[in-house]
């Protein structure tokens, strides 16, 4: 019968065999789930842009204003700048910087999903809701769950910074915030996707 | 004064501590124990859903018959599909993998107990939310496909109860997903490498890659029809544009792997019970593996075959034709090497190796009448007729379900430390056997003859009436030998016959662990020297070439799991119970409910439970206090 091999323990996690970290990977396969969520979205996206009939409110054109959401993009790339700031305070064990970057990355999710409940009022005031045409069904779903992603990671980030102030993060909490940080990173480059290909491909 | 409030939180978000009674399986995140609950409900929705089979057979035994109307006929097939696929075959197999995977690896749990055990809760209470339309004004009536835009027309909230259900379902297959993916890529044994991984867990492994990237397309699609048919969307309204073909795609791009999903794991089972009762390794393990990932992979490119009669146009029909031929060669592989293993190959035909023998000889039925489907012209004449129902059920019946059966008699003893009775189980089988043959064989024989799918009833005087009365009879038989089955777990439970630890001479490490494994599974995690590594340590290459015993070999190297002591004398910590994951489960139908019947408020309750359970779960301390 074979030696079993020592198995040592170090800290709270046992080691892996891959040497990953249970948790980032994870994400990454939540995220790689992700990739087909948003790209069902964006395809049924694609098949709707060009088809508004007759009669059935405005076109995709008509309705966009670029700068105005070129701004608010701008605000949500900005947020993934302080989240590195944010991963980096708290790899330095530096907790008051990693709660300053992290209430402004969700400050500026705040001010990207404010934006966008505004941009859909202002649209809903110009005609397009969600039954006007199938381009209206399509974008405000896509978009919609965008948002409610920009949301949900809000929500975590507010929720680390509870954390830390009640002590409660624990010795691995840069774990803890580059694993926030890979989600809202992932929610970024979404929304860059999602700018690009709905917003700024010219529709007919 | 921090701690004053710290040891506060530590109460109120204390660990259950129970270890026996009810409530010690509703907070377990034992992966063991959560297998057996995955596998027991699903039987009971096998029953469910078998029943609905039965009713089914009954209404079209004979010509112009009543027992169902129209309407109550599309909500019975519609949910007997529901059942089977998402509620008996995927947790069935879920279930399986649950139980055997850690053992299988040498590890101690899965990586994420408690997500686990949310994928468990999360998948009973959406069944149950499904199954809770009947009392609410009808079930799902449009096909387990829910095909658009019927399905956003039908009046009763049936299809709104789908959308969601299913949507609920989809989070727990996705939850388990992950975890499973984590727990094999990192929870290894030292010298576990991947090509020594035992197939099942291979299988395992890619049957979760393809629910992690199946189940969102789905989920778009069923969110389309939910805010299709909630909020006034019109994706699928083609007065405005709508495009039913939109879909069809999502929910054949989901549906098509997951085809793969529900037959994968069986074939893992049958590439381990084949080499036990052969007493011969799995002949050509790699091509097994390989040929595993290689229908892994191709499963995304023949979606559009169950499309071929929508007018796609003669390129894609034959690009998807070719795919779907070529995609019966990686299956074709493993045929050939389950037969390869038999071969030469000193048999024991107990009942797990029956069920196996069954397997084979139905999936190569069922995949021969599928290989008929990939022609196009054929497929034209076949599409929505009973050949396309026999083709289904001869490889997710006597391919899926004969595979997780010979898996619930090969396991059995090691779960609950007794065999099953050999002589019930026989008589299952070929009762099963006969059954299963007598009401789906002649399905061929009809669909060729042209009878439709999902018609309520048939007029007399088409030549149909004999074979729809064989077919019924059929079916009984398959629930007599159902009924064989339960009397056989209820009478083996009683006599117990002692199987002790390895009672099939079998050769992956889950048999070296005391039946049943104790709570950690493995006092000592063990150091995987070879494939098959438990066969290795039992026996040596004797002088003849034969397989010799070494000395004070099999059951005295089992780990016999006394002392709850590791090699540096400190105890095994395993993770605690916890509430959490049963909290956050109920939140999602409690919103599903709420947001079928337009009440905000309800939406708003389900939020509030979905948020305890989250924060619940975060903030518990990671063990149980002394």
């Amino acid at each position: 019968m074979s030696t079993p091999e020592q198995v040592i323990v170090v800290g709270h996690e046992p080691p892996t065999a891959t040497g990953l970290d249970n948790t980032k990977l994870a994400m990454w396969g939540f995220l790689g789930s992700e990739c087909l969520f948003f790209g069902s979205l964006i395809s049924t996206y694609l098949l709707y842009r060009n088809r508004v009939c007759a009669g059935c409110g405005p076109r995709p054109h008509q309705i966009y204003n670029i700068p105005y959401t070129s701004v608010s993009s701008f605000v949500l790339l900005m947020s993934s700048l302080t989240m590195v700031l944010a991963l980096a305070a708290a790899q330095k064990r530096d907790d008051r910087g990693m709660r300053i970057w992290l209430l402004a990355t969700a400050l500026l999710g705040m001010i990207f999903v404010g934006g966008q409940i505004f941009e859909f009022t202002d649209f809903y005031h110009r005609g397009l809701s969600l039954s006007t045409s199938t381009f209206g069904s399509a974008f405000f779903v896509l978009t919609g769950f965008h948002g409610a992603h920009v949301t949900v990671g809000i929500l975590m980030l507010l929720s680390l910074v509870a954390m830390s102030f009640l002590g409660r993060l624990g010795p691995d909490q840069a774990r803890k915030v580059e694993l926030i940080g890979l989600y809202w990173h992932f929610v970024d480059i979404v929304w860059i996707v999602i700018f690009t290909v709905v917003y700024l491909i010219p529709s007919k | 004064m921090a701690t004053v409030v710290l040891e506060q939180r530590r109460r109120i978000f204390s660990r259950p501590t129970a270890k026996t009674g009810w409530w010690s399986w509703m907070t377990s995140v034992d992966h063991k124990r959560i297998g057996i609950m995955y596998i027991v409900t699903a039987l009971a929705f096998f029953v469910i859903g078998g029943s609905e089979a039965l009713v089914i057979r009954l209404q079209l035994a004979k010509p112009n018959n009543t027992v169902l109307s129209a309407n109550a006929y599309n909500q019975f097939f519609t949910m007997h599909g529901l059942t089977m696929i998402f509620l008996v075959v995927m947790p069935f197999g879920v279930g399986l993998m649950n139980y055997l995977v850690p053992l299988m690896i040498g590890a101690r749990d899965v990586a994420f107990p408690r997500l686990n055990a949310f994928s468990y809760w999360l998948f009973v209470l959406g069944g149950l939310f499904l199954y809770s339309s009947f009392a609410l004004g009808g079930a799902p009536d449009g096909g387990w496909f829910g095909y658009a835009p019927l399905s956003t027309t039908l009046p009763s909230h049936g299809m709104t109860f789908y959308s969601i259900g299913l949507q609920i379902l989809g989070v727990a297959s996705l939850a388990g997903a992950a975890n499973f993916i984590v727990t094999i890529i990192n929870m290894r044994a030292p010298g576990m490498t991947l090509m020594r991984m035992p197939v099942f867990v291979w299988m395992s492994l890619v049957t979760s890659f393809l629910l992690l990237f199946a189940m969102p397309v789905i989920a778009v699609a069923l969110f389309e029809l939910m805010f299709s048919r909630v909020f006034g969307a019109v994706f699928f309204d083609p007065a405005k544009g709508g495009e039913p073909l939109l879909w069809q795609h999502l929910f054949w791009v989901f549906g098509h792997p997951e085809v793969y999903i529900m037959i994968l794991p069986a074939m893992g089972i049958v590439s381990e019970v084949l080499p036990t009762f052969s007493r011969k390794p799995l002949f050509g393990y790699g091509a097994v593996v390989f040929s595993g990932i290689a229908i892994g992979f191709m499963g995304w490119g023949v979606w559009a075959h169950h499309m071929f009669a929508a007018g796609l146009g003669p390129v894609a029909n034959s690009a998807f034709a070719l795919s779907t031929m070529f995609i019966a060669v990686p299956t074709g592989v493993k045929i050939f090497n389950w037969i390869g293993t038999m071969w030469g190959g000193s048999l024991r035909f107990k009942t797990p190796m029956l069920f196996s023998i069954g397997f084979v000889a139905m999936f190569i039925i069922g995949g021969l009448s599928g290989v008929t489907h990939a022609v196009v012209p054929a497929d034209a004449q076949q599409t929505d007729t009973y050949y396309i129902v026999a083709h289904f059920h001869y490889v997710l019946f006597g391919g899926a379900i004969f595979g997780l059966f010979s898996g619930v008699y090969y396991w059995w003893p090691k779960a609950f430390g007794y065999t099953l009775s050999e002589g019930l189980g026989k008589l299952h089988f070929w009762l099963m056997l006969i059954g299963f043959n007598v009401t789906f064989g002649p399905m061929h024989i009809l669909g060729l003859e042209g009878m439709p799918r999902r018609i309520y009833t048939y007029p007399d005087g088409l030549g149909w009436n004999i074979w729809n009365f064989i077919e019924t009879i059929g079916a009984f038989t398959i629930a007599a030998s159902i009924l064989v089955f339960i009397i056989n777990t209820q009478r083996s439970r009683r006599l117990r016959a002692e199987s002790g630890p390895d009672p099939w001479d079998a050769r992956t490490l889950e048999w070296s662990t005391p039946s049943p494994p104790p709570e950690y599974n493995f006092e000592q995690i063990p150091l995987v020297e070879s494939r098959d590594d438990w066969w290795h340590r039992k026996y040596i290459p004797g002088p003849s070439g034969a397989p010799v015993r070494v000395f004070a070999g099999g059951a005295d190297m089992v780990d016999e799991g006394t002392a709850v002591v590791d090699e540096h004398g400190h105890g095994i910590h395993m993770p605690s119970p916890s509430y959490f994951p049963l909290v956050l489960a109920f939140g999602l139908p409690i919103m599903g409910y709420g947001v079928i019947y337009k009440l905000w408020w309800l939406v708003g309750i389900g939020l509030l439970v979905l948020l305890t359970g989250v924060y619940g779960w975060v903030l518990e301390p990671p063990t149980a206090e002394e």
